[in-house]
């Protein structure tokens, strides 16, 4: 029976085993409807796992979830009729056209061959693939197939929308156009759930974020939220004389009140800044101590930073680590 | 008034008019699922027709070598050779060509999008019931191919066009039992390459081993002892008789019995992994 309730998506203590690896290893996650909600974590984290039991993929070993108000052992009929999945990999037949791809699609759900056609031209116009219609799939290019694929998955517009790196492989050009797909979808009342390695892709995108590492979820607020527990941005600092490195270094320091790192490169400084203002008072500081400086940037912490933060360790070598475990 | 708009917000507007659509058309019937999916078995050979080139190449260059070189050693004339040979030749081309349900579905599984299959509510066996459907073409083609050889060669069946087509039909039937194994095949292998590999190891050493070359009556004992018990034999000899005009319903019998046990076990097994792969 169908539940209802605020949320499109509803765990409790899921879990999946692969042999001797626990890939989701407890996770509760709610995903309020009408919201982008994002897992966030590195290859390996366990995200693909999370959405391919929501979307009825593969059976979780443990814990239960809803989605949709329906349960996902009992239901999964009605749930795969609302949802709708983009995989990590275009999912999509490489071998037909963009358009016949969508018709194919269209009758598979029920559509009358007329209006089959019109709703894969109608997709295909707005994902602005009109013109590669009828080309087959294997000549299009990384975007194109991403778009195409998503276009694929609203065919029969889903209540939700899994997305499972959306952006992974794409030029960034690519990337915002899919990045306006998922706003629109949102604005549209679809409740969409992704998955990024990206912190600035769940920035950009995401209501709400789940930092997810080794299966279990370490963190989950909104970006802010999850930002301030990492606590600031990063301030990245190039100079113009080398020399002048040890005098930079110790004037950040006083200013930032924080750890200066000399980086490989003899003109690099970075540091932590608690805030954009401090950053902007150091870089007038070093002007007027006469330390030039060719280049800076105020970075936000990168994936990275939050795992460092969140973990203790960095994303990067999860699976290092999990090896060295084993 | 001039267009002041920025595009995306024309975008936004179009985007959303597209998700707007909220139609819920009636969940597809399983014949109508599994024709879309026969009709995407038809758009492949389409798009990628040298995929049926592949296989059909061997028993066609077989058919040339074996009459020409050896008809006169083995049957005393090429002429009557190739009235022996040419259903074997028939068996061979679609059951190569059969092989591809496997390979294909593999391709299907390596490439994600068996994924957004298996995640629409439709009836689960659709993509390999409509797939099976669907590659009747292929075997039609093929065989039409391996026909039109042998009738330019001066092959003459003498069950007539009756004999013939009812010949392809039987053999349409077997390759559908067969498909489900290939079916299986086809979803337990790693990559579409491992299942074409696979599937040459099992085809190849079956129809040497068989009666399509040559009449086992010379054999030792022992290959007889195998050949008789191989199903190819068994295919190839109804699809002699009937393609000659001499078949027997036990011979036609005993090749529809066997397309339906391969069905019986095949399929459900098929299913079964389906419904659990990971």
């Amino acid at each position: 029976m169908r539940q209802r309730s605020e949320s499109a998506v509803e765990t409790r203590g899921l879990t999946k085993t692969f042999g001797a690896t626990r890939a989701v290893d407890g996770v509760d996650l709610t995903v309020p409807a009408g919201s982008i909600y994002g897992l966030l974590g590195p290859n390996g984290a366990g995200k693909t796992t999370v959405i391919r039991m929501l979307a009825t993929l593969t059976r979780p070993d443990a814990g239960r979830a809803e989605v949709l108000g329906y349960d996902l052992i009992g239901d999964a009929g009605a749930i795969r009729s609302r949802v709708s999945l983009t995989g990590q990999f275009a999912s999509v037949d490489e071998d037909l056209t963009g358009s016949e791809n969508l018709v194919l699609l269209g009758r598979l759900l029920g559509h009358r061959r007329p209006q089959a056609k019109a709703r894969a031209d109608e997709l295909l116009e707005a994902f602005g693939l009109g013109d590669a219609a009828n080309r087959t799939v294997k000549q299009y290019s990384g975007g194109m197939r991403r778009r195409l694929d998503i276009a694929a998955s609203i065919v029969v517009t889903p209540e939700l929308i899994f997305l499972d790196e959306p952006t992974t492989g794409l030029d960034p050009r690519s990337r915002n156009q899919v990045w306006q797909i998922v706003r629109a979808l949102a604005a549209g009342g679809c409740t969409v759930l992704l998955t990024t390695q990206y912190l600035d892709e769940a920035d950009q995108l995401a209501d709400r974020i789940a930092v997810i590492d080794r299966g279990t979820m370490i963190a989950e607020g909104t970006s802010t939220e999850l930002k301030a527990s990492v606590g600031s941005g990063v301030l990245r600092v190039r100079i113009t004389a080398p020399r002048q490195r040890a005098a930079a270094t110790r004037l950040l320091t006083r200013i930032l009140q924080t750890t200066v790192h000399e980086e490989s490169d003899p003109t690099m400084l970075s540091a932590q800044a608690a805030a954009p203002g401090s950053a902007a008072h150091a870089l007038a500081e070093l002007s007027r101590a006469g330390i030039e400086v060719t280049d800076f940037a105020l970075g936000q912490p990168s994936l990275d930073e939050v795992f460092l933060a969140l973990t203790g360790h960095p994303a990067t070598t999860t699976a290092t680590i999990r090896e060295a475990a084993s | 008034m001039t267009t002041t708009t920025p595009p995306d917000s024309v975008f936004d507007q179009t985007m959303r008019a597209v998700i707007a659509t909220t139609e819920r058309p009636p969940r597809a019937s399983a014949l109508s699922a599994s024709l879309t999916f026969s009709w995407r078995a038809l758009l492949k050979i389409k798009h990628v027709p040298e995929q049926l080139g592949d296989v059909v190449g061997i028993p066609i260059i077989f058919t040339l070598l074996f009459t020409y070189l050896f008809g006169g050693a083995l049957a005393g004339s090429t002429g009557d050779y190739l009235q022996f040979l040419l259903p074997g030749s028939l068996v061979m081309a679609v059951l190569m060509v059969s092989m591809y349900v496997g390979v294909g579905l593999n391709t299907d599984v390596t490439k994600g999008v068996f994924d957004r299959f298996r995640s629409l509510s439709i009836w689960r066996p659709a993509l390999i019931v409509g797939g099976l459907l669907g590659d009747a073409c292929r075997y039609l083609i093929a065989s039409a191919l391996v026909i039109g050889l042998g009738l330019a060669m001066g092959y003459r069946p003498a069950g007539g066009v009756t004999g013939v087509v009812s010949g392809v039909v039987l053999l349409l039937v077997f390759a559908f039992g067969l498909g489900w194994v290939w079916s299986t095949l086809g979803l337990l292998m790693r990559t579409p390459s491992a299942v074409m590999k696979m599937g040459m190891l099992v085809l190849f050493p079956l129809t040497f081993a068989s009666n399509v070359f040559v009449d086992p009556h010379t054999l030792p004992g022992w290959l007889r002892a195998f050949v008789h018990a191989n199903p190819i034999t068994h295919l190839v000899t109804a699809e002699r008789g009937l393609m000659g005009g001499t078949a027997t319903a036990a011979q036609i019998s005993w090749v529809l019995i066997a397309s339906a046990a391969l069905t019986a076990l095949f399929a459900p097994l098929t299913m079964q992994i389906y419904r659990t792969k990971q």
